[in-house]
Order: C-alpha cells, then structure tokens, then sequence
C-alpha cells in the first residue's frame, strides 16, 4: 500500500506549484488554472486522510469542494468575459485601471 | 438506516433568508418595477430579525449552532442588509446597473454570512464563507459596462479564491491531525496533542484566509481598488457584512478551536494589527479619492477591531462585538453621503459643500466624527469600549500605539470636513434625494448620535 506521506507529499507539492503560479504567472487564466490546482490538491490531501483515518468526513468535503469549485469557475470566467468585453485583456499588466 | 430529521428551528433564519433570495430570483421576471423587489427584500430581512430570537439551539448533528454569539452578529448582518438595500434603490438605476439579482444576490451573500456565524464545523465554515464570497464577487461587478467595476470583481474573484484555497489547505491539515472537522472537537483533540509544527501551519493558513476577509495588512491590497470599483451601495455592504462575518469566525476558530496555541495566535495578531492600523492610516491620509480613503479607512478600522480578539477575555470579545455594530452604521451612513451626492467621489468635489447643501455637509461632518471617534458619536463609544477592554487584558502599550494611530486618523477624516466648510466652492452640488435613501440616512445619523449620548444602549 502507498503510504499516507506520498499523498501528503503530493498534495504539499501540487499546492505549493499552484501558489507559485498564482503569484508568478500575469494571465488571469492560467491564474484561475492555479487555484483550481491549489483546490485539487486540497481534494488530493483530504481523500488521503479520510481513507487512512477511516473517516467519511473527508470525503464528504471533497463533493462540497468540488461543487464550490465549479461555481467558483463559472462565476470567474462570466466577470472575465465581461471584462474582455469592455477592454480585450487578459493579462493583469493591462488591467491598471485603478492604482494608489 | 434510520437518519432522523433535523430540527429546522436554529436554522429558521437561514432557510427564510435563502428561499426569500430564490423567490426574488424568479419574481424579478415578473415585476418590471425593481422597487418592489427591494421592498420584499427588506420585508424578509424584517421578518429574519424578528425570528431570530427565538432560534436559539443546535442542529444538524452538531454542525450548527444558534447561540447569542452568533444572534449578536446576524442583527449586525441584516441592519447591513436592510441599509444596503435601502441606499441602493435609486441608486443603481442611475448607474444603470438595476438587475433584479441584485437583491437577490445580496439577500445570498446576506445568509452566507449567517451560515459563518452559525457554524460549529469547518464543512459549514467554508460553505458559508463561500456562498458570501461569491455573490460579493458578482455584486462588485454589477456595473458590467463599466470597466472599473470588472476590474474591482476580477481582483476581488482572484485573491479571495486564492484566500480560500489557503484556508482549504489548513482545514485539511487540521483535519488530518483531528479526524474531524467539528471545531469543539477540534480543541479536544488539540489539547490532547499538543503544539505540533502542522497545527501551527494549518493555523496560520487559517487566519490568512480570515484576515484577506477582513482585509488586514498585508493581505489589504485588494481592499482598496474593490471599494473604489464597485457600486458604491455595494461597497457599504462589503465594508460591513464580510468583514463582521470574518470577525464572527476568527472569533469562533481560535478562541475554541486554538485555544491551546493562543500565545502563538496572539503573537501574529498582535504584528498583524499593528500593521494593519499603520498601513491604513498612514495611507489614507494620500488619497484623493473618497472611496479609496474609506477604504484605508476600513482597513485601519480592523486594525482597531483586531484588537478585541488579541484581548483575549470575554470583554475584548464583546467590545469588539459592539465595535462591528457601531462601525456598521458610521460607515454606511457615509457612504450614503457620497452616493446622495450627484458627483461624490472625489475629496475635491466636498469643496464648499457646507455653502451649497448645509444639511448634507452636517450628515457628513457627524458621520466623519464618528469614524474618527470624538465624543458625543458613537465611534467614540465603541473605540473607548474597545480599548478599555484591552487595557483591561494588559495591552496597555497596544492601546497606546493604538491611539496614536486613532489621532492620525484625525488628519484625513477632518480634511474632508474642512473642504466642506473652509474652502471656496466650485460649482453648484446636485444631489439625488429619495425617501429611501432619506430614510437610510435618518436611521444611520440617529445610531450614531443616540448611541453616543447613551452608550448604555450597547453596552452591557
């Protein structure tokens, strides 16, 4: 059997590629793409425990997070295509409407 | 299996605030006129206030809970909901910005903030949490014309989503080290364990996701170009709701759950708030821009609340309690002020405003006072309360620094009442009365002024 610190690994390094990509990457969308990852390997960490733990919590927070998470998207892409609508960018350089 | 079926009573308030915001959902098809949205709106935030009361207990297998804690912090969550909406009625449709999901929407965000206060498990924690965030993201991008607007939701959008990652990470963690997610168990389990180098990560993953919702230095940056994006009504409503309900958890999560790292939370909050009230303060005094100065302003103004928590005894808890209700209706009466005006958002276009319009510079000058805290307001009240508490708990030095910020303070918040009463005026002030809005402003101007000759009113 795998065990439990191969999972946590994997989700501490999944997590922490999503945290970089989110600070280090300009494009919104590859920005969204690294919360999705930072929220998947949250998913990843919590399955693990629920399996070793031999407690169904977990899992049950894993749907709950699933389903945020898919509202999370949609709602993200709808306010980046309005966006797009009134000025054609996707790169947080570009968006500097507001400062100070 | 036999799963019995919940007692629905704690939770009367939450299921009446949801179908209320599913209904306006489909009423909005029918009614052409938005107003009366608003009104079934604010009769539903009326009807949650009388409930509640009297739904008192815990429900759903321990997963939430209706305590006087809470109670406190839903009333702070619908004088907000009923303020907005009040203040947003013509407002919005002279932005253009007038959807029916409007209300809806903000009637969502409004039982989203509940669920937080309510919650006894972090599952209910982060639902709650996400079902506020959400809605505010849509909400601060309303005007979806309006390219500052979709600047203001796609920040807000990016760094809470980031925020609530983190937290996610440290539930898991914590969850991992427990095997529950139940925040009384949670402490339990803790106190038997003891200080591990995990608990203390998962705590700080924690309180940097509660501290983005209250916009706390150095997780403020969004704070200022949101409040200035959004639609003003929307920004009263943010300034408010979310940060109450991030109090109302950082309230509930570490003095339960971390109750045996509280020298370690104390630790980072105390950094934390000092700089929070430094960078809030000292910052707001450079800008130009009404919006962007009440956000600096909210954002000092957490500094100040954070206080409460660092105290550490039932009193700091309750003065900070007390500080939420206050602030909420300083700050939305002076966001009122700037959207009664036709053209509010500059800190140039107050000049002379005491000339034109007497009685809108006087509702300013109070609500300015207030936010600064010189007596009779009630911002005097709450900051005197707050800070006695914490004196109390032997932060004196804390209170000191605290003060002196407070007088800093003083600067930006008096500028604008100079420019309404010393300096020349431009041009003729429009503004854009309705009863509605009247009434928003009269309930604030009343608070402010009522509790501050009688502060036994809210305290003790």
């Amino acid at each position: 059997m795998v065990p439990l610190n191969w999972y946590i690994g994997l989700s501490a390094v999944i997590f922490v590629i999503g945290m970089v990509g989110f600070i280090v990457r300009k494009n919104i969308l590859i920005m969204l793409m690294s919360i999705e990852l930072m929220l998947n390997s949250v998913n990843i960490s919590l399955v693990a425990f629920s399996h070793y733990l031999q407690d169904l919590r977990g899992q049950v927070f894993v749907f709950f997070i699933i389903t945020v998470a898919a509202a999370e998207a949609a709602i993200g892409l709808a306010i980046l295509v309005a966006l797009f609508k009134n000025k054609a960018a996707v790169h947080t350089d570009e968006i500097m409407e507001m400062k100070g | 299996m036999n799963i019995p079926f919940p007692d629905l009573r704690p939770v009367t308030p939450e299921i009446i605030m949801t179908l209320s915001a599913t209904a306006l959902l489909i009423l909005e098809l029918i009614f052409k006129n938005k107003g009366v949205l608003a009104f079934i709106g604010i009769l539903a935030a009326a009807a949650v206030m009388y409930i509640m009361p009297a739904s008192m207990g815990e429900t759903f297998g321990g997963m939430f809970i209706s305590d006087s804690y809470s109670i406190f912090f839903k009333f702070i969550f619908i004088i907000n909901l009923i303020l907005t909406i009040l203040i947003s009625l013509r407002y919005i449709q002279r932005q253009k910005a007038e959807y029916g999901e409007y209300y809806s929407l903000l009637l969502f965000a409004t039982a989203g903030m509940m669920l937080m206060a309510s919650a006894k498990d972090l599952i209910i924690l982060y639902l709650g949490l996400e079902l506020m965030a959400l809605s505010t993201y849509i909400l601060a991008g309303i005007k979806r014309h309006d390219v500052k607007s979709n600047e203001a939701a796609i920040k807000y959008f990016l760094l809470g989503g980031f925020s609530s990652a983190l937290l996610l990470y440290g539930i898991s963690l914590l969850y991992g080290m427990t095997t529950t997610t139940d925040i009384y168990k949670i402490a339990e389990h803790l106190k038997a364990t003891g200080v591990t180098t995990t608990l203390l990560l998962s705590m700080i993953l924690i309180a940097v996701a509660f501290l983005f919702k209250i916009a706390a230095a150095p997780f403020h940056m969004w704070a200022p170009d949101v409040y200035e994006g959004a639609p003003t009504s929307i920004t009263a409503f943010m300034s408010v709701g979310p940060k109450a309900a991030g109090f109302a958890v950082i309230g509930r999560v570490f003095y339960t759950a971390f109750q045996n790292i509280q020298t370690d939370w104390t630790t980072i909050l105390i950094g934390i708030a000092i700089l929070t009230m430094a960078v809030g303060n000292i910052l707001a005094i450079v800008q130009t821009n009404i919006k962007r100065m009440l956000a600096y302003s909210s954002i000092a103004h957490a500094g100040y609340i954070l206080l409460g928590i660092i105290a550490g005894t039932t009193e700091g808890l309750n003065a900070m309690m007390t500080y939420l209700f206050i602030y909420a209706f300083m700050n939305i009466g002076a966001f009122a002020i700037v959207i009664i005006l036709d053209r509010g958002e500059e800190l140039s276009d107050y000049e002379g405003l005491a000339k034109n319009r007497p009685l809108v510079a006087a509702l300013m000058l109070v609500f300015m006072f207030s936010l600064t805290g010189i007596p009779p307001t009630a911002g005097f009240i709450a900051k005197f309360n707050l800070f006695t508490a914490v004196i109390k708990a032997g932060y004196t030095w804390l209170v000191i620094i605290a003060v002196m910020f407070s007088a800093i303070s003083a600067y930006y918040y008096l500028r604008v009442v100079m420019n309404m009463y010393m300096k020349e005026m431009k041009q003729e002030a429009a503004i854009h009365l309705s009863p509605s809005l009247s009434l928003a402003i009269l309930i604030t101007v009343l608070m402010v002024l009522i509790i501050g000759i009688m502060p036994s009113m809210v305290i003790g």
